[in-house]
């Protein structure tokens, strides 16, 4: 085990050779999957220094998703709430409608390096599993995803898309039929096809290099919102705020702001129905580490060591682990994580929907509500500058149904 | 404590070089421990080695077992509905071992229900409880501090998985640590699927015994009495893991409880696959 070093001189240095932040990460995977990681870790590599590379994903970047997309002062929730100022770095208005396609695109050109010929994938909301689809329709390439029956029924919208774009969408019915068990069944696909498949991960978690390498495609969108908020204001943040699930968006908007000591930075959880109620998402509020899918990390888990089954209202958050870079953060007090519930997430939504003409994603309602908390306790000279990770289309039926209106 | 219960590689050690002497390849059975409930799990254990168990393999049960099959994920889900937890696991096999002082036990499963018992913790009451090895999927070399080098200095035996991705380079890291013996993943895949042909399994055993000493046992997919066979006319053991708790499954009433049948149907199979593994080399 390596222990966490107090000394670092930077916050981003991390991970170590062998996939640690401090004493979360690492490669806990079948032997089976062991030369197919060493093989993804050095194609990685190599990627990372080709210039090629980065020109290819700044191409797709800029002509496919759109980028970049605005930094969005939101001023009426910014007059409503009394305080500091909000910003909205506005991952939404990416193609596909959310933060996910970033890693996709960083993904599948990785694929092709390394001339990988079928895609598997997990999803939970189906935001992942689309973006792996339209990056496979793009790309020409085979895509199988795997998803949680309950998650299915929730997100059909998302379940048609997928289809609509040519990947096959695998019902997962064992455990709790969510976004864990749809992870354990991609693995046992991968484990089964070692020759031709690649697997995109959607979150910044799983064995070493995946938190590593999605948290660096994602981390565009930190590296441009740094950019966006010294032009608008001519000064940094003081408050980062981002949900997390496994914290793909979180890390990429956290990342490059790391190293500002001045800047807060703020990861906000799925308390589902109440961390006290046990129904809920919150693995750094209410977990302990473990080890699952790969990496140590903060899990939910009774004292046996079995996994909880997580519970949101957001499909996208429902996970009873974290990428292992927040643990690490959570644990030198670096960033601070807070819990929020299904109906201050609801309200959120409602909220931002009403006063910004835009519906937010459930997934970043859970970021909305911590603003809402935030902003007026901070002055009108601070500023917050938070992650709209995703649009919200895809979550009406679920907030018409929490809402008792019937479509 | 008696020394003829403390766990410890020489148990395994012992039962190679008798299978060694009776000119003859072993089988090992796996069962997931409290499967279908912990008293009829223990009726099962007990009769493990009179149908003709050489080695056993006893499955920790685990929520998420990645590399398991549906049978066996099944199975999992059975002893964990029936309140099956680590410390039950340990008191199964310590029951096994006052009546039996000689056949070994390896526990298999997952990292983490170890990791949070406590590695030291663990590793002693294992020890104690008499349990000769361990295997954990989710823990390759590249993580053998974790547990892998605990385990062999605690005198218990920690066995290697080493699969089809398993090259010439990468061989001598996997048999590094390891000892009791190696266990070869036939085919790629999780457990319960496709079986290895006999040519594929043969081209393994030579590339797997140029770089270790240690008995090979070869398993995922072996259902039947012939493929048992089959594969030990190769290998030092046989291993069988889903087609034996498939029989549990089967033996179950419609409420999922075991029934009069269920340990003499696991019996029955272990009988058919130990007389195919004992006959191969005849």
């Amino acid at each position: 085990m390596t222990s966490s070093s107090p000394t670092l001189n930077s916050y981003r240095a991390l991970p170590d050779p062998d996939g640690h932040f401090g004493n979360f990460g690492g490669r806990f995977v079948a032997e089976t999957l062991m030369p197919l990681i060493l093989e993804l870790e050095q194609a990685y590599k190599d990627a990372k220094s080709d210039p090629a590379f980065k020109k290819e994903m700044d191409y797709y970047l800029r002509h496919y998703v759109g980028r970049a997309n605005p930094l969005y002062f939101a001023e009426r929730l910014t007059e409503e709430l009394g305080g500091a100022k909000i910003y909205f770095k506005r991952e939404d208005l990416n193609h596909t409608g959310a933060h996910k396609i970033n890693n996709c695109i960083g993904q599948i050109l990785l694929a092709k390096r390394m001339g990988k010929t079928r895609i598997i994938a997990e999803t939970g909301a189906g935001q992942h599993g689309v973006a792996t689809a339209t990056v496979c329709a793009r790309f020409g390439l085979p895509c199988t995803v795997y998803m949680g029956s309950k998650d299915i029924e929730r997100q059909s919208p998302n379940v048609f898309r997928m289809r609509l774009l040519g990947a096959e969408v695998k019902p997962v019915v064992s455990g709790s039929c969510s976004l864990k068990d749809a992870m354990n069944e991609a693995l046992r696909d991968w484990v089964t096809n070692v020759e031709d498949t690649f697997y995109i991960i959607g979150t910044a978690a799983g064995p070493h290099p995946y938190p590593e390498l999605v948290r660096d495609f994602q981390s565009v969108i930190g590296n441009e919102a740094k950019e966006q908020i010294l032009e608008a204001e001519g000064r940094l943040p003081d408050q980062v705020i981002a949900a997390v699930g496994g914290g793909s968006n979180a890390i990429g908007l956290f990342h490059p702001f790391l190293d500002d000591k001045d800047v807060e930075v703020v990861g906000v959880e799925a308390a589902g129905h109440g961390i006290h109620t046990g129904k809920h998402a919150a693995s750094l509020s209410a977990g302990k580490p473990g080890v699952l899918h790969g990496n140590r990390t903060y899990l939910l888990m009774d004292d046996d060591g079995q996994i909880k089954e997580a519970d949101s209202i957001s499909a996208g958050l429902d996970y009873p682990g974290i990428g292992p870079e927040h643990s690490w953060l959570k644990d030198i007090g670096r960033a601070r994580y807070e819990p929020i519930g299904d109906k201050e997430a609801l309200a959120a939504f409602k909220l931002c929907s009403e006063l910004e003409g835009i519906i937010p994603a459930l997934e970043c309602s859970h970021a909305i509500a911590q603003v809402m908390k935030e902003a007026p306790k901070m002055g009108k000279d601070k500023i917050i500058l938070m992650c709209l990770s995703g649009r919200g289309d895809k979550d009406i039926f679920t907030v018409a149904e929490a809402l008792g209106v019937k479509l | 404590m008696s020394d003829a219960i403390i766990g410890g590689k020489d148990r395994i050690a012992k039962r190679f070089a008798k299978l060694k002497e009776e000119g003859r390849a072993g089988l090992v059975t796996f069962i997931t421990a409290g499967d279908p409930d912990p008293e009829a799990s223990f009726e099962i254990l007990k009769a493990l080695p009179e149908a003709g168990a050489d080695i056993i393999e006893l499955g920790m049960p685990f929520t998420d077992p990645m590399a398991d099959g549906p049978a066996i994920q099944e199975a999992s889900n059975r002893a964990l509905a029936a309140g099956m937890h680590m410390r039950k696991t340990l008191s199964l096999v310590r029951g096994f071992r006052d009546q039996d002082h000689e056949t070994p036990i390896i526990l298999m499963g997952y990292y983490n229900p170890i990791y949070i018992y406590g590695v030291a913790e663990f590793l002693e009451d294992a020890r104690n409880a008499g349990v000769d090895g361990l295997i954990v999927v989710d823990l390759p070399p590249e993580e053998d501090a974790e547990l892998c080098v605990p385990t062999v200095e605690k005198g218990l035996s920690f066995i290697r998985l080493t699969t089809p991705t398993s090259d010439d380079k990468r061989l001598p890291k996997l048999v590094q640590n390891t000892s009791g013996f190696v266990y070869y993943v036939s085919v790629a895949g999780v457990t319960g699927a496709g079986s290895a042909s006999n040519d594929q399994i043969i081209e393994a055993m030579a590339r797997l015994r140029r770089h270790t000493d240690l008995p090979i046992a070869v398993g995922f997919g072996i259902k039947t009495a012939e493929q048992a066979a089959d594969v030990a006319k190769q290998a030092d053991a046989a291993v069988v893991g889903s087609a034996i708790v498939s029989k549990i499954a089967e033996s179950l009433d419609e409420n999922g409880k075991a029934t009069d049948k269920t340990a003499s149907m696991v019996t029955g199979l272990v009988r058919e696959l130990a007389n195919g593994v004992r006959n191969a080399r005849k």
